[in-house]
């Protein structure tokens, strides 16, 4: 079998130009020496050096820093309860429309909601920064969790918390216990989206930051509008380094396991 | 065996440690348990055999706790466990998935159920271990439950749900999972268990040989209720209606009409000896000794002679003519007079198809003279030869079918009428040598006791 046709080689290439050949740009232009970011004038690392010279991004980033490990974990603890509800509760009234109302965030508008933020904070006086952002991003993000996690919950063999529960836990011990840490995976991954979503949020953010909140999205969209400058690529390539050492890494250790997992049953097997 | 037979369920005094009273359980429209009425007694070995859907997982699951009836009460040890969570109860489990815990080691898991009543660390070491010796798994106690085979698990399972040494052990589909050599295996340390530790299980299956194997009792159960509780040869041998004659083993099922067998003159004249197992009414009426040369009928053919049969028949001869001087039955009638052999008063005859003689089952219920009834018949209590044989039972028929199964064959024969009937042989010859094959006549046999006379069903 030809499995490198023409046709394929063509599509491969076409659709992953389309996916990174943007990236591929930020990534080059961000080791430009010229200060115009269309003009190529030999390698340079300066911009990573001045970035870091520069206070108001580094404040932004540990804003941005601070609001996604808040607002994560508590989409995180929020969404796994309402997931554990959904699946575990069985048909009680009105199950169709709270599992309606959780997962209706997903497709409705971030400026909308953003919006209807705003004016929540204003009506009940709550000045802007930090906390309400934080409010602001677990609310939209732990509908992801939820999907998530319940999605490893409803294929969960049920027969493992009523074993708990028979041999003498209770209900919350069952849980801890049993059902926690299998789903924990699931868990952890549903923590990691709500995080990339909260670092990566423009909309939502802007509707509700203060003058003494800015992100990083913030930052570089309004550092754009006056024009792109290196530094921002330089800021660019380093977040895209993150994530994908992030992304690299975590697929080798789920492999990693699986193959011993795999190996450990076969020996289970022969033995 | 000198020791007394384990059977509490036929001692009044005895105390049931499980009562269910009346229980129903419904769920929604569908009723899975009907008005279930039941003892079971310490130290049972109990099991709850039926088709999937009987409700027999449902009486379980609300013997765990995880259901509760809708209607009646459960007891144990005389107490309503009704309103008792499943974390409350001193009954303990073991899944049909067996529901170990992935993430923990085998020891964790035998250790769960100790750990939640109890901080003792030295008592549940020791338990642990003790329960990794009882069920063989002491080198594998640092395991995770994905790391030793299928077998090993269901011992793991086993463990744990012993390990807080319950009042009550469950067993859904214990075996389940496992293949058929090490079924039978696992059958026989299940009860070896059972027995060192004296605990009372409960064992839900719906397979027919694992029930009989390791229960001292069976329930075979239909529909949410009930049908026949007793021991395992009980419900082989004497099956109280079809669907426990059918469901367990393998049976002929001859249905046909019942009549009050009578003993009469021409019958009675063969009758040569009283029976070695004879009826009980046959034993109180010894036969009166009025002939030494030609066998006489006794006291109840004697009864029904002088009582019945005397204005059609007339008068009886005082002395009977001796057997050999009987003129030889047409060919027709072969099947008509029963040979001389012992066959024991009584019971019924069964008229299964038009001009054929009726069958003779002289354990049948005289009460149901006149009803549709059904012969029930073990193939293996049938016997198949080319000769005739010497039985008060005989048909004729072609043998369709041949099912080899190695130690025993099953013959399908086809008798007069087109009624197929099973027949067993041990096969005590090699399978070169076997002298019945496709297509012959052969004739089938069976004594006067050898099938279970039932109602048919509704």
């Amino acid at each position: 079998m030809r499995r490198f046709s023409w046709f394929n080689v063509t599509s491969l290439t076409l659709g992953f130009a389309f996916l990174y050949l943007p990236m591929v740009l930020l990534v080059v232009y961000s080791f430009n020496e010229s200060r115009l970011v269309t003009v190529w004038a030999g390698f340079s690392t300066k911009w990573y050096g001045e970035l870091l010279q520069n206070e108001e991004f580094l404040d932004a980033a540990l804003v941005t820093l601070k609001v996604g490990l808040m607002s994560s974990t508590l989409a995180t603890i929020l969404g796994t309860m309402a997931a554990y509800v959904l699946v575990r509760a069985g048909r009680f009234r009105g199950r169709t429309l709270f599992s309606g109302m959780i997962y209706a965030p997903l497709v409705m508008p971030e400026v909308i909601t953003g919006l209807s933020l705003l004016l929540l904070f204003i009506g009940i006086g709550l000045d802007r920064g930090v906390l309400t952002i934080v409010l602001a991003h677990t609310t939209f993000s732990m509908c992801y969790v939820s999907v998530v996690v319940s999605s490893r919950l409803s294929s969960f063999d049920t027969s493992l918390e009523e074993a708990a529960l028979d041999l003498g836990a209770s209900p919350f011990e069952a849980f801890r216990l049993v059902t926690l840490p299998i789903i924990a995976p699931a868990v952890i991954s549903g923590w990691l989206l709500a995080f990339t979503l909260s670092l990566d949020d423009l909309v939502i953010a802007s509707f509700t930051t203060g003058p003494s909140a800015t992100t990083l999205p913030i930052k570089i969209f309004s550092a754009v509008r006056l024009g792109v400058s290196p530094e921002i690529n330089a800021l660019s390539t380093i977040l895209i380094g993150i994530v994908t050492v992030g992304v690299i890494s975590a697929s080798l250790i789920t492999k990693r396991a699986a193959v011993r997992q795999a190996r450990e049953e076969q020996a289970a097997v022969r033995s | 065996m000198a020791e007394t037979v384990f059977a509490p369920w036929t001692d009044p005094e005895a105390k049931p440690l499980i009562q269910f009273k009346g229980v129903t359980k419904r769920f929604g429209d569908f009723t899975a348990i009907d008005n279930l009425t039941l003892d079971i007694y310490a130290r049972e070995f109990f099991a709850l055999l039926g088709p999937s859907g009987c409700g027999k997982t449902t009486m379980m699951r609300m013997l765990a706790g995880f259901e509760t009836p809708t209607e009646g009460q459960i007891l144990l040890n005389g107490q309503d466990i009704g309103a008792v969570p499943p974390n409350k109860r001193a009954v303990n489990m073991m899944f049909q998935s067996y529901a170990l815990f992935p993430h923990l080691t085998v020891w964790d898991n035998i250790a769960f159920g100790l750990r939640r009543e109890t901080r003792d660390k030295d008592a549940i070491n020791a338990r642990v271990e003790e329960m990794l010796r009882l069920t063989r798994l002491t080198k594998f106690a640092k395991r995770k439950p994905h790391q030793i085979s299928g077998g090993q698990r269901q011992r793991v399972a086993l463990a744990r749900s012993l390990a807080k040494a319950p009042k009550l052990l469950l067993l859904d589909e214990p075996l389940g999972a496992l293949d058929r050599k090490l079924r039978e295996e696992t059958q026989f340390e299940l009860m070896d268990i059972q027995e060192k530790t004296g605990t009372t299980f409960i064992i839900v299956t719906h397979d027919q040989e694992e029930a009989m194997t390791v229960a001292s009792r069976v329930a075979v159960m239909d529909e949410g209720r009930i049908v026949q509780v007793a021991t395992p040869d009980v419900i082989y041998e004497a099956p109280n209606s079809v669907y426990v004659a059918d469901f367990i083993g393998d049976v002929n099922l001859i249905p046909g009409q019942a009549a009050v067998r009578e003993t009469a003159p021409e019958a009675a004249e063969v009758v040569a000896e009283p029976a070695p197992e004879p009826t009980p009414a046959a034993a109180s009426d010894p036969v009166p000794d009025t002939g030494k040369e030609a066998p006489q009928p006794n006291a109840f053919g004697i009864w029904l002679h002088d009582n019945m049969l005397k204005p059609i028949l007339g008068e009886r001869r005082a002395q009977a003519e001796p057997l050999k001087q009987l003129p030889p039955p047409a060919p027709e009638q072969i099947k008509a007079a029963p040979v001389p052999q012992d066959v024991p008063e009584g019971g019924v005859t069964i008229t299964w198809a038009a001009g054929k003689a009726p069958l003779i089952a002289a354990n049948g219920d005289t009460a149901l003279a006149g009803e549709k009834v059904v012969l029930a018949l073990r193939p293996e209590k049938v016997s198949i030869s080319k000769e005739r044989p010497d039985h008060p039972n005989i048909l004729r028929g072609k043998v369709i079918d041949i099912a080899y199964l190695g130690n025993i064959s099953t013959y399908h024969v086809e008798i007069e009428g087109g009624t197929m009937i099973k027949a067993q042989a041990a096969n005590t010859r090699r399978l070169s040598r076997r002298g019945i094959t496709w297509e012959d006549d052969v004739w089938l046999g069976f004594t006067a006791t050898a099938g279970v006379v039932l109602k048919e069903d509704a």
